[in-house]
Formats: C-alpha cells, sequence, structure tokens
C-alpha cells in the first residue's frame, strides 16, 4: 500500500534519515535519492524514501484551484 | 499535516465535481475509467467522491494490487521454501493470508514459526545477521515503487558479502499489464488513471504508447480526494473533446517527468525484464523482474532448489477477472458469504488494496 503523506526529513545520517510526523518518528534509506536537505518532504515507500515533494509543483496546484473557485463565486 | 489537509478541502472538491459534471451534460454515453493501484483503489471508495460525479462516469478497478496480481505458483512455492528446516521467510504483512493452493503463510506460519513479516526489506539482511546458520529468503512481490528497493538491498548484501540472503523475485511491470488489458479486447475502458508512486519510479514515458498506440487517455493522479478529482478532470476533457489523447500528469509535486532516474538506475542494475505470469492476466510478455546473472547468488530460485506442489485455483473464485475489471466482486457467488478479510479464499479479498476487500469494507452489495 502506497504511503501518500509527505514525512519531513529531519535528521540525516550517511545514507540514513530520520522523519517525522506528528510526533512519530521512522528511520529510513536515502539510498534512492541524489540530494536531500533536512526539512525536505519525503514519500516514503517500505522503509526507502522514493522522492522528494516538489513544494513549488504542490503550491502551484491549490493556487490554480483556488482561482477557479474565486472565478465560479464571481 | 502539511500537503495533505488542503488536498481534502470539501469545498474544493465540489467545484470540481461540478466543472467534470459540466464537461459531461451533453455528452451521451459512458465512460469507463480504470486505476491501476490499490491504494487509489481504496482512496475511491473511501473518500465516496464517486457518488459526487455523474453517473456518465463508471470507475473500475484494475490489476493494481500486487498481492493480488501474484500467481499461486508464486505463492506455493514460497510455502515450500518455508517448509525446509535451514530457510526462514521475510514477508510484507499482506503476503501472509494469501491462499496457495493448499496452504497459506500464515497456516505455515502457525506451525513453523520461521515466517518474519518485516516493514522494510533491509529489515531481511538484519535477520539474516542474526541466524548465520539459516538462509533468509525475502518475498519480493510489488510493481516499479518496490522493485528499487530491493533492488538497493541486494546490492547492499553484495557489498556486505552476504552468503545467506535471497530473494524470491515476483516483482511485476505495470504498464505491459494495461496493454495487454487494451490488447484484449474484453472490456472497454475510455481512461486510465496512472498509479501515482509507481509513476514516481517510472516517470511520464511508459505511458506514452497507451495514449499514442491505443489513443487512451492517461493521467498519473495522487491519492487524496482533490487529486483524484483534478485527475478526473483532466482525463474527461480529453474524453470529451477528443482532440488528441495524451499523457498528462496531475501529480506534479512528486512525479517527475523523467521519473527517479537513480531508482530506475538501480532496479535496472540488479533485475532483467522477462515474460511473467500474473492472475488473471496470465503470462505476459516483458512485464516481470528476475534478478540478473551478476546477482545470481541472491536469486533464491536458482540456490535453493525446492518440489512444489501442483497448482490448484478455488474453482468458484472470479480474482482474475475482477483483476481485469470484467467482473465485479458482487458477481461472485462467494463474495461476503464464504469469503470474507477474516477468511479469504481469493486474494482480492485478503490484500488491504485488494478490489474485493474495499468493496466489503465500503460498498457491501
Amino acid at each position: 500500500m502506497c504511503l501518500a503523506i509527505p514525512m519531513k526529513l529531519i535528521k540525516i545520517e550517511g545514507n540514513k534519515g530520520i522523519v517525522a510526523l506528528s510526533g512519530v518518528k521512522k528511520e529510513i534509506s536515502l539510498d534512492l535519492l541524489k540530494e536531500v536537505e533536512i526539512g525536505d518532504y519525503l514519500i516514503i515507500h517500505a522503509g526507502f524514501a522514493i522522492e522528494k515533494l516538489n513544494e513549488e509543483e504542490a503550491k502551484k496546484t491549490l493556487a490554480i484551484w483556488e482561482e477557479i473557485g474565486t472565478l465560479q463565486k464571481q | 499535516m502539511k500537503y495533505i489537509t488542503e488536498y481534502r478541502d470539501k469545498n474544493l472538491s465540489g467545484k470540481i465535481a461540478e466543472k467534470i459534471n459540466g464537461y459531461l451534460k451533453g455528452y451521451k454515453g459512458k465512460i469507463s475509467l480504470m486505476e491501476v493501484c490499490g491504494t487509489h483503489t481504496h482512496s475511491i471508495f473511501r473518500s465516496g467522491i464517486m457518488s459526487l460525479l455523474s453517473d456518465k462516469i463508471e470507475h473500475l478497478s484494475g490489476p493494481g494490487c500486487p498481492v493480488c496480481v501474484t500467481p499461486n505458483k508464486f505463492i506455493d512455492t514460497a510455502i515450500a521454501y518455508s517448509r525446509l528446516p535451514d530457510v526462514i521467510i521475510t514477508t510484507f504483512g499482506d503476503m501472509i493470508k494469501v491462499p496457495g493452493s493448499s496452504s497459506s503463510l500464515e497456516k505455515e506460519k502457525a506451525n513453523s514459526g520461521k515466517i518474519k513479516i518485516i516493514y522494510s526489506p533491509l529489515e531481511s539482511l538484519e535477520i539474516a545477521r542474526a541466524h548465520p546458520e539459516q538462509k533468509v529468503v525475502f518475498l519480493g512481490v510489488g510493481f516499479e515503487t518496490t522493485a528499487p528497493l530491493v533492488a538497493s538491498t541486494i546490492l547492499r548484501a553484495k557489498e556486505e558479502n552476504f552468503d545467506n540472503f535471497f530473494v524470491l523475485s515476483g516483482h511485476k511491470l505495470i504498464p505491459p499489464a494495461m496493454q495487454s488489458l487494451l490488447e484484449s479486447g474484453e472490456i472497454k475502458i475510455d481512461g486510465f488513471i496512472c498509479p501515482g508512486h509507481v509513476s514516481a519510479i517510472i516517470g511520464e514515458r511508459p505511458y506514452k504508447p497507451i495514449a499514442d498506440k491505443y489513443g487512451i487517455p492517461s493521467v498519473i493522479i495522487g491519492f487524496e480526494p482533490i487529486d483524484i478529482l483534478e485527475g478526473i478532470e483532466m482525463l474527461i476533457r480529453q474524453i470529451v473533446e477528443k482532440e488528441k489523447s495524451e499523457v498528462e500528469n496531475q501529480y506534479k509535486r512528486v512525479v517527475r517527468s523523467e521519473g527517479n532516474q537513480k531508482a530506475l538506475f538501480l532496479m535496472n542494475k540488479v533485475f532483467e525484464i522477462k515474460n511473467s505470469d500474473w492472475r488473471g492476466l496470465g503470462l505476459l510478455p516483458n512485464s516481470g523482474l528476475y534478478i540478473k546473472k551478476a546477482y545470481s547468488e541472491f536469486d533464491a530460485e536458482k540456490k535453493i532448489s525446492v518440489k512444489v506442489e501442483k497448482t490448484k485455483i478455488h474453482p468458484e473464485c472470479i480474482c482474475g477477472k475482477v483483476l481485469c475489471g470484467t467482473k465485479k466482486p458482487y458477481d461472485c457467488t462467494l463474495f461476503s458469504k464464504s469469503c470474507t478479510p477474516e477468511n479469504p479464499i481469493g486474494p482480492c479479498m485478503v490484500s488491504s488494496e485488494g478490489t474485493c476487500a474495499a468493496y466489503y469494507k465500503f460498498k457491501k452489495q
């Protein structure tokens, strides 16, 4: 089952990282990612980070829909 | 929760649904959209978003649950391994209850206790280290999302010179299964909801033949209600406008156009693509991942010989047809009578990703 909730990277130790979500912390492997930084939101699958969330894209999608909502109201 | 709560906004859901239904006002006929990811199956049912949409849209679940598409022979082989005195099986939890031809790993676990449920394939290495006298066999089940993690684990085992860690690889590829459904002509599919995290690994390109050759719009979609609605909006727009069919990406915050190149590199380093047997779909060309010769020291099938019982399939279970979208769970005589999540007869009722399990939990018809 895919875990859709991005978790925040709070610590990096070599190829391992610690991610956190609502107080739960988890050790994960960073082997599948090229570059990560503390504070990145990561998509986790079976103990591995498989991708980094692109915050710019996330904001863009939400902004487009907010705009559509506003236009429909007018 | 950051980047989650916003994607569950009810007002926004209503607005997107209105837009979708607006496209369909003058449209004649039905539109069938298929998802090929068990997490989508459950997310669509749990959120109830289909109830917001025109009944001209039909939702079909395809072969997107890894445990469900794994054929009995794989499970029987795993069970046979578990009965060897010097083997420990490690597996993801949802494989445990899947019935094989005459037993299940859960029953074997109760007998021998040598089957361990793990969360990450890397835990298999810790178990192998703690039990040097035993052979640890990890059951490699899953699509492109999971195969790179297993590849990474095999590479780690090679680096650290493990000689008691093995993988039974049943990994499969999603795009060949989608093409096979279209080739079969048994089912009408007007658009594909492409899996979010498989796509995070493989990117957009592998779906291109589906849009170009078969003319079926394909949209990569995230898992939250707003994601799914936005993705359906993109699909319906393509279908109604009929200008061209293309691959679009709704889940850009996670899926890059080119996918995760590092994960693909590791996957291709360790695995090679060959034909693979799928429950329901049969033997599909170039749809399975097998361990390459260079890493055959970790290939359970090559290194540990075992006698496997003859495959038997429950005569009434229609899981195979449910996986192809040609039958619904409630077409099955066993559904919610003798086959329930507590007592599953077919794998589609076992897994948290299975279509029968989703119908049982959310629809009960």
